[in-house]
């Protein structure tokens, strides 16, 4: 298997092979040029997001037109501040700026939080999860690897729901979420993808964006209200509007903006209120799901019947957590040998500790069809495995060469930098999850596993240095 | 299913996964349906337990009522900004969830040789139990 390693890389890393010392050298200053930082899950996260401040921020990976919809805002507000609110201050009362002033706060940071809050997106199942679906579903009579679309049925109040499976988060999604294919995530309660915002909309953020439009209805309406007002007490006395535009042609530009986005804020914000009311989502009132409009008793069977309540269920329910855990650290292994390439591999699950070496679940079941003794969550990761447990039968240490050499070679055909990574850090994820797996028991049983995988670990790490410093040098 | 067929003593694990029970909507519950790799494990009606309590303590930490409106009502007067500072009912609820699994882990899961992960750290989808099995002294599988 190290010589297997070797074979593959060596033709495009270097003119000439190298022998085996020369390689432990260079291993030792990559491993002292790469700082072990421990890496965090937002690192790592599949979906389409970018991350701020460390993971603390999350947005869309398009933002839409949120920096003009900013900019909207803090043009017209800025205009408002400076041109009307002086005159007015003047000749009507200071209340207005103080008013103006807490209505741009409130749409300012809900806008801000709106954005930049977790929607309530899903982490993916973990591959042990993926597997344990499919087998079931296997079980029922479908041989083929490849899973059918596929629904399962659920009396929910009873009120049949469709719970549909998720061929990319590799689960059934829960009632009411929905994928998002713009930030390629499952929502929970998924409302809809505003381009505005440069966000989903859905649980985790929902109250904050209708608290947006709903203050910022008023912000707009109060604007083109105090400009209508300023223009027509400088119009007086028969000076007329001309004049009074030339002199303050601040206002001009506020009257235009708010006038062609008042009735759309306002009608959105009276659409909202009609969903909060009645506990629906954008999402199912476009699809129809509950309107029975096929003709059969259907009613929404998340509504609690009472406007009252579905508003507060909506707006003033607990906060619920963020699912996805982008702070938290990566196991300290991963952090240091993975690399870009791993936001190629669709299967990880940023919330797994267990994290596994994966090439799609396909790759899982072929390899696990072809060596059934092995696991099928590891299956390049089997030689490790067979060093870092040295009591292992000699009959498995067969299977996995022939099967690791054709993972290599599969990766050999690709391109070569993004690819001879891939047989270095899946080998060391997959001994990483052996070693979790091991660790996992440690403070519940004595295990004398646990002396054998450290004493392995380095030498696989070193050999899986190897092949990644082999890359750059050429 | 991870199984590793080795020789002597290793430690070697499966999982199971308890999915959610939606017949009550979208808060969070689990099936309390006993599956069968546990049979040899534990006591249907421990489990059970396990799974109610759980289940409770998530409602708990969903529930409606007056205290959850009061504070969401006053967070929206502060444009949420509340949130930023102050830990919400729900994750003070998590915490203690967290603790009830540590504590029903040392006392009776890991003596039967099980583990059970806490729901949030596989997003709130499964509760997953690993059975592990002593392959030492030809026992197991």
């Amino acid at each position: 298997m190290k010589n297997c390693e070797y074979q593959q890389i060596d033709p495009q890393a270097l003119p000439t092979p190298t022998p085996t010392p020369q390689p432990h050298h260079g291993n030792d200053t990559e491993k002292k040029k790469e700082p072990r930082r421990p890496r965090r899950k937002w690192e790592v996260f599949p979906g389409k997001n970018r991350f701020y401040c460390d993971g603390r921020i999350i947005v869309a990976r398009q933002s839409g037109v949120l920096p003009l919809t900013l900019g909207l805002i803090l043009v017209t507000s800025g205009l408002f501040f400076i041109f009307d609110c002086p005159f007015l201050v003047k000749h009507l009362t200071s209340c207005i700026p103080v008013i103006g002033g807490v209505l741009f706060v409130f749409v300012l940071i809900t806008l801000l939080q709106t954005s930049f809050t977790d929607p309530g997106i899903l982490p993916r199942a973990t591959p042990d999860e993926a597997a344990d679906i499919e087998k079931q579903i296997d079980n029922t009579g479908n041989t083929s690897y490849r899973p059918p679309p596929r629904t399962k049925e659920v009396l929910i109040n009873q009120q049949v729901v469709k719970l549909k499976y998720c061929f990319t988060c590799k689960m059934f999604r829960p009632p009411r979420t929905s994928h998002c294919s713009l930030c390629d995530n499952c929502v929970e309660r998924f409302d809809h993808h505003c381009p505005w915002v440069g966000n989903c909309v859905g649980k985790r953020n929902y109250r904050f964006f209708y608290t947006f439009i709903v203050s910022l209805s008023f912000l707009t309406a109060f604007i083109f209200g105090c400009v209508t007002t300023h223009l027509a007490l400088r119009a007086q006395g028969g000076k007329g509007l001309v004049f009074a535009l030339q002199e303050s042609p601040g206002s001009a530009v506020e009257l235009v903006i708010c006038f062609f986005s008042v009735w759309s804020i306002l009608g959105l914000s009276g659409f909202h209120t009609y969903l909060v009311a009645s506990n629906l989502t954008t999402n199912e009132d476009i699809k129809g799901s509950w309107s029975g409009k096929s003709g059969e008793d259907v009613t929404n069977p998340y509504s609690h019947k009472n406007i009252f309540i579905n508003c507060c269920s909506v707006l003033c329910a607990p906060m619920p957590p963020s699912l996805i855990d982008r702070r938290g650290f990566l196991p300290a292994d991963e952090s240091a040998q993975t690399g870009s390439a791993d936001i190629e591999l669709p299967t990880l699950a940023a919330k797994s500790e267990i994290n596994v070496c994966t090439q799609g679940t396909k790759g899982l079941l072929e390899s696990a069809a072809l060596s059934p003794l092995l696991s099928t969550s590891c299956p390049q990761g089997k030689p490790q495995n067979a060093h870092s447990c040295p009591e292992t039968s000699p009959a498995l240490n067969s299977d996995p060469t022939s099967e690791f050499s054709k993972g290599c070679r599969g990766n050999h055909t690709s391109s070569s930098h993004g690819d001879t990574s891939r047989p270095r850090h899946t080998k060391a994820r997959s001994k990483k999850c052996r070693r979790e797996a091991l660790h996992i028991p440690n403070p519940a049983f004595d295990v004398p596993v646990s002396p054998t995988s450290p004493d392995a670990a380095p030498d696989s790490k070193a050999r899986s240095h190897k092949g990644g410093s082999l890359t750059p040098l050429h | 299913i991870n199984t590793y067929r080795t020789s002597s003593n290793q430690l070697c694990s499966s999982k199971v996964f308890i999915q959610r029970h939606y017949s009550s909507g979208t808060i969070c519950k689990f099936q309390t349906k006993f599956p069968s790799e546990l049979e040899s494990r534990i006591d249907e009606q421990q489990f059970e337990e396990t799974i109610q309590t759980l289940n409770n303590l998530y409602a708990e930490a969903e529930k409606l009522g007056g205290k959850s409106y009061l504070e969401g009502c006053l967070a929206s007067l502060t444009a949420y900004t509340i949130f930023l500072c102050m830990e919400t009912h729900y994750e003070k609820v998590l915490k203690k969830i967290a603790r009830y699994i540590k504590d029903q882990n040392e006392k009776i899961y890991a003596p039967r040789g099980l583990l059970l992960t806490d729901p949030i750290e596989r997003g709130l989808r499964v509760v997953e139990i690993t059975i592990f099995e002593d392959r030492s002294i030809g026992s197991g599988r």
